[in-house]
């Protein structure tokens, strides 16, 4: 970012140079010393890269469509696992951030809003699009099962738009948070991420935060159902306290499951009995789609607790973080992770970059196969998360898998690395 | 009766109107509310931040 002086206007110009475009829109403010900004941001309409980023699995149907060969059908798992990882390493990080004297404006812009309203059909569409290809083409079982794993992949996104909808106070964006997490069957997950998660995030008891030594496959297994648990728990007590039952059709998680029900059944009975498989893998791979980004998001990270026995509040060195331009663009900012949970409700648009965070060697999609990759995965984090400042090689600062404790203590706990809390 | 403020989403508890949607009814006091108690709207911020308005 840098200035331009303009008589005594400042204009504040984001990522890249100005080009003096007319058509995009500014916002002016005024800084404390008085002095008027105008602020352009330069992302505005690269944002309608998370809209239609979710839609590639028709980009698969149309070459498959136009060429005859199936293996096109697997098209965006090379794009997402090839070509993300690549652009994020060529295109490299964007650190710049809103001024905030105009965070307000941004904030109020309906543009940045109409995005996320808009990708909510486009999630109905893809899964119902991927189906009709499915359960109508005569497929090899591998393209069968790729076109399932790639629209899972898809509606795995839909749980970043609800993620989106979801942290906000309106009513309308919440109800589109439970409408689109109708789509991977995910409807607990607004309640779980806001209430639970946002709450115990980056201690032993949140099923979503990784510890150090675990693998993503046995997060997995902890996280999945951990996360269902946890949020059933929340909803029922918030019930009872309204004197109602927790199978009231007031539940929020039933309310968004009934969704998921009519739309899946509706895709059996269109398509037959194939939407069985189709469906199953399609919504597991939706699913490790958040299981992926909740792995990275908090690996080995720990609040202290204070002297009140409570958790420290959540600072922004909790979240790993990451600034690649390209997988921010596609995910409505989410890897801007560090600010989302220290102040929740921000929205994407004006989510900021910190100084030394905690963060993450690529984008999330390049992440991910170093997370897929567990001995991998530790060789690359484990010295990242060691060598975090407020952790200073202190193994009690980490959040430590209790069955490797031993061993990530005898590897890592010698005195250079380690206060004396991490000798035994 | 009284308000309180969530200090970092700027959600407000009020003793009076209570809040339905959570099961507080009308009359409800913020002192009453549980120990674990966190702002239904950020979830990062405890009982014990609200300010009182
Ligand atoms: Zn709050």
């Amino acid at each position: 970012m840098y200035a331009l002086e303009d008589g005594h206007k400042k204009t504040i110009i984001a990522w890249h140079e100005s080009t003096g475009d007319h058509a995009m829109k500014g916002y002016t403010a005024a800084l404390p010393s008085g002095e008027a900004i105008h602020y352009i941001d330069r992302k505005r309409w690269f944002w309608l890269l998370s809209v239609f980023y979710p839609l590639q699995p028709f980009l698969g149907i149309w070459l498959h469509a136009e060429t005859g060969n199936q293996a096109w059908l697997l098209f965006p798992l090379f794009t997402g696992y090839v070509v993300a990882p690549i652009l994020d390493m060529i295109l490299g990080e964007d650190k710049n951030n809103p001024p905030e004297e105009v965070v307000p404006q941004l904030d109020a812009d309906f543009y940045y809003r109409l995005l996320t309203y808009a990708v909510v059909p486009l999630h109905f569409v893809t899964l119902i699009g991927a189906a009709w290809w499915a359960g109508t083409q005569d497929l090899s079982w591998w393209a069968f099962l790729g076109l399932a794993v790639v629209a899972g992949i898809a509606s795995g996104l839909g749980i970043n738009t609800g993620h989106e909808l979801g942290h906000k106070k309106s009513r309308l964006e919440r109800w589109l948070a439970k409408i689109v997490l109708a789509v991977p069957v995910y409807g607990h997950f607004w309640i779980e991420h806001n209430r639970g998660h946002h709450r115990d995030v980056s201690t032993p008891e949140d099923p979503a935060s990784a510890r150090m030594g675990e693998s993503i496959y046995r997060f997995a297994i902890r996280e999945i159902p951990g996360a269902f648990l946890r949020a059933w728990a929340i909803e029922k007590e918030r019930l009872e306290r309204r004197g109602k039952s927790a199978w009231s059709t007031d539940n929020q998680i039933l309310q968004s499951m009934s969704l998921s029900a009519v739309v899946q059944l509706g895709l059996l009975i269109a398509f037959g009995w194939k939407m069985i498989p189709f469906l199953v893998v399609h919504n597991i791979f939706g699913w490790w789609q958040l299981t992926s980004a909740n792995y990275i998001e908090h690996y080995g990270l720990l609040r202290l607790k204070d002297e009140n026995g409570k958790f420290e509040r959540c600072q922004p060195h909790h979240s790993w973080n990451s600034n690649h331009i390209f997988s921010n663009l596609v995910l409505f900012h989410l890897e801007r992770h560090s600010d989302h949970h220290a102040h929740p409700l921000r929205r994407y648009q004006s989510l900021r970059h910190f100084e030394d965070l905690p963060s993450l060697p690529n984008g999330y999609f390049g992440s991910y196969l170093l997370a897929y990759v567990p001995w991998l995965w530790y060789w690359v984090m484990d010295k990242k998360l060691l060598a975090l400042p407020h952790v200073n090689g202190d193994l009690d600062k980490i959040n430590i898998d209790p069955r490797r404790k031993e061993m990530i203590y005898r590897k890592y706990g010698s005195p250079e690395l380690s206060g004396p809390a991490g000798q035994q | 009766m009284t308000d309180f403020k969530c200090p970092e989403c700027g959600y407000v508890f009020s003793e009076d109107a209570g809040d339905e949607h959570e099961g507080y009814p009308p009359g409800t006091s913020f002192q009453s509310l549980p120990d674990d108690y966190v702002c239904p709207d950020c979830s990062v911020r405890y009982k014990e931040d609200f300010e009182q308005i």
